[in-house]
């Protein structure tokens, strides 16, 4: 009762970032507490991702065939199967979109409390110590979670991918999905957010986000934009209320840009939208809350009211603030 | 048909806060709808919009302040609402996943909906876990992360029809059959305001306290191994150069650097 099993996360053929990173977690984990780093790829070509997966610190490869893509009521099957069978006492899961829709429901089948979106991991004596943010990233809590199993799921890219060539055993795990538990049919995917503009070919973005208040105050932003032959990107809640279109969003479920520059004005600095930007040469920041998240990733940061700023550099460019 | 709405009062912290032992102190705190369960409230009253006979039912967990919120879901549309409370979840400091999903699956059981709508997240504790371990708890059907669903499906044919927004502009099309929780993303729909008549009438319409007791539960589902022992504001990682002066001296410090990386076109 001290392995650790980490479960791979993949869509439409490719392994995701985040199957490598909680290798490296996992890892961590088991050294502490002296036990095996297994690691579990369920549906797809399980081959070629087990390869992938074979990284230094992997011990054993459980690979589960059963169709191509992610269906949460076969992952929690084969997950909690594996679980059992391999008599884990830490389960380590992504916090991606598809981790949220089985992890929690794995937990529960388990009667283990469930930690989500760790950043942090420690483990000493019985104890397993979760470090993870709390009011959109303003505060960091530790939680302690006495006796396994343990349930966590990880933030992408918090650890580094785990890269050296492993010689980990794989083998293919023994499991048939009980068909009549299977309530979901994926039919497909598609894709949002074309259109004209490609933000994530703009070398200047300028980015606003709740801070603009009200639509009609974009004109402002969009005047900035003109006068510096920028392009004109936003957080999530800008395109939720319909004021700018899905292809100008910013973030894990838009686009993931790195330009030149990238301004974020009004922006705090949520995970999901760093996630799409953290890789901008330059970032510059403009809030009026000094501790906003965004500020720890910025390379220049602005203190100061959005409405104040923004109109003079407007007229830095030569250009003509309109009034909101 | 129903539709149950789990919403949840969340607290938002100031610019400008205070940490005392486990917890930001109660000054710098502001309480509000949790911004998803916003959309999700809306996506049950467009239901009930669209269909015949539709009820939609609010349910919470929360102290008595939190009934002033579970007013604003009332005068939005729902039809009435439910509010679970006890001393014993009151001493509680977290109430972990398990123990949420088990107090609304009380709910659940008693209501039976065709249909759980409940937010992907909450904006404080951000578990991103509650509507799917409580469709596992009770046996129902699940999707999360939902940003589209066909109402006429829902209506007609007993199905949920969905959109998930996976990562990267990506959105799986997913069919699953009801009874079903759905965990809904923001963007969904466009929440609406509540109007003067809604806050009216919603002042008449029932919110039903429901203890542990009223739902057949015992204080040991509220016992949690998890505790919070810490929480810090987070050492700021932050190498930035900040710009100081007035708004004319930041702006012109800033078009600076803009010129100097040759980014500014004509
Ligand atoms: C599954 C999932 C996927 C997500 N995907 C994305 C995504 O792809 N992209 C994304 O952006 N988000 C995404 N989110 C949402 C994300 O969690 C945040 O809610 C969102 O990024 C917040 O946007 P914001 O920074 O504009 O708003 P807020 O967090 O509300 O921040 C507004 C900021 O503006 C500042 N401000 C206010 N007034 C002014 C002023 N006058 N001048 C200057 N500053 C001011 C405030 O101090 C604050 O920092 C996702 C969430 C989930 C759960």
């Amino acid at each position: 009762m001290t392995d650790v099993l980490a479960v791979a996360d993949h869509r439409r053929g490719d392994l995701r970032d985040v199957s490598l990173e909680l290798l490296t977690a996992g890892r961590e984990l088991a050294d502490a507490s002296g036990g095996d780093l297994h690691a579990a790829v369920i549906s797809g070509d399980t081959d070629e991702f087990a390869e992938k997966l074979n990284r230094e610190g992997v011990d054993a490869i459980h690979t589960v065939d059963n169709g191509e893509e992610f269906n949460h009521d076969v992952y929690v099957q084969a997950v909690e199967a594996l679980v059992t069978d391999l008599d884990a006492e830490f389960l380590v899961t992504p916090n991606s979109v598809n981790g949220l829709d089985y992890a929690p429901a794995v937990a529960s089948r388990l009667g283990r409390p469930y930690v989500s979106d760790a950043v942090g991991l420690d483990y000493d004596d019985g104890t397993l110590e979760v470090t993870r943010e709390m009011y959109g990233s303003k505060v960091e809590t530790t939680v302690e979670v006495e006796d396994g199993p343990f349930v966590v799921s990880i933030r992408g890219a918090e650890w580094p991918a785990a890269e050296d060539i492993g010689d980990a055993e794989v083998s293919a795990f023994d499991f048939a999905p009980d068909e009549d538990a299977i309530r979901s049919t994926v039919n497909g995917f598609e894709e949002v957010g074309g259109g004209d503009v490609d933000i994530s070919e703009a070398d200047f973005l300028v980015s606003i986000g709740r801070g603009i208040e009200e639509e009609e105050n974009i004109e402002l932003i969009e005047e900035l934009a003109e006068v510096t032959g920028a392009t004109l990107s936003s957080s999530r809640p800008i395109v939720d209320n319909g004021w700018l279109p899905k292809n100008r969003q910013v973030g894990q479920s838009g686009k993931q840009v790195t330009p030149d520059v990238y301004l974020a004005i009004g922006i705090s600095g949520a995970v999901q939208h760093v996630a799409g930007m953290k890789g901008a040469d330059t970032i510059v920041a403009i809030n009026t809350d000094p501790n906003a998240p965004i500020f720890d990733i910025a390379d220049y940061g602005i203190v100061g009211d959005l409405f104040d700023v923004v109109p003079e550099l407007i007229e830095q460019f030569g250009g003509d603030p309109p009034s909101v | 048909m129903k539709v149950l709405v789990t919403v949840k009062e969340v607290a938002t912290v100031e610019d400008d806060f205070e940490i005392s032992g486990t917890e930001i102190e109660d000054t710098y705190l502001d309480y509000d709808l949790n911004e998803w369960d916003d959309y999700a409230v809306e996506e049950g009253v467009q239901l009930a919009e669209a269909g015949d006979d539709v009820e939609v039912v609010a349910v919470t967990i929360g102290p008595e302040r939190a009934e002033e919120t579970i007013r604003m879901a009332l005068a939005k549309g729902a039809d009435r609402a439910v509010r679970v409370w006890d001393d014993a979840i009151e001493d509680v400091e977290l109430l972990d996943v398990e123990t949420k999903a088990r107090l609304l699956g009380a709910v659940v059981e008693d209501e039976d909906p065709d249909l759980v709508l409940s937010g992907v997240q909450a904006n404080d504790d951000s578990f991103g876990a509650t509507g799917v371990a409580l469709a596992e708890d009770v046996g129902f059907a699940w999707a999360a992360v939902v940003n589209a669903l066909d109402t006429e499906k829902v209506l007609d044919e007993g199905v949920a029809s969905v959109h998930r927004e996976l990562e990267g502009g990506v959105e799986e099309l997913t069919d699953v059959e009801l009874p079903a929780v759905l965990t809904i993303q923001t963007g969904i729909n466009e929440p609406r305001y509540a109007s003067l008549r809604g806050i009216r009438q919603a002042q008449s319409k029932e919110i039903k306290p429901q203890s542990l007791d009223d739902l057949g539960l015992d204080a040991g589902v509220v016992e949690s191994s998890l505790d919070i022992t810490a929480m810090y504001e987070p050492e700021t990682e932050s190498e930035a150069q900040y710009f100081e002066g007035d708004a004319a001296d930041q702006a012109g410090a800033l078009a600076d650097v803009l010129r100097d990386k040759g980014v500014v076109g004509e």
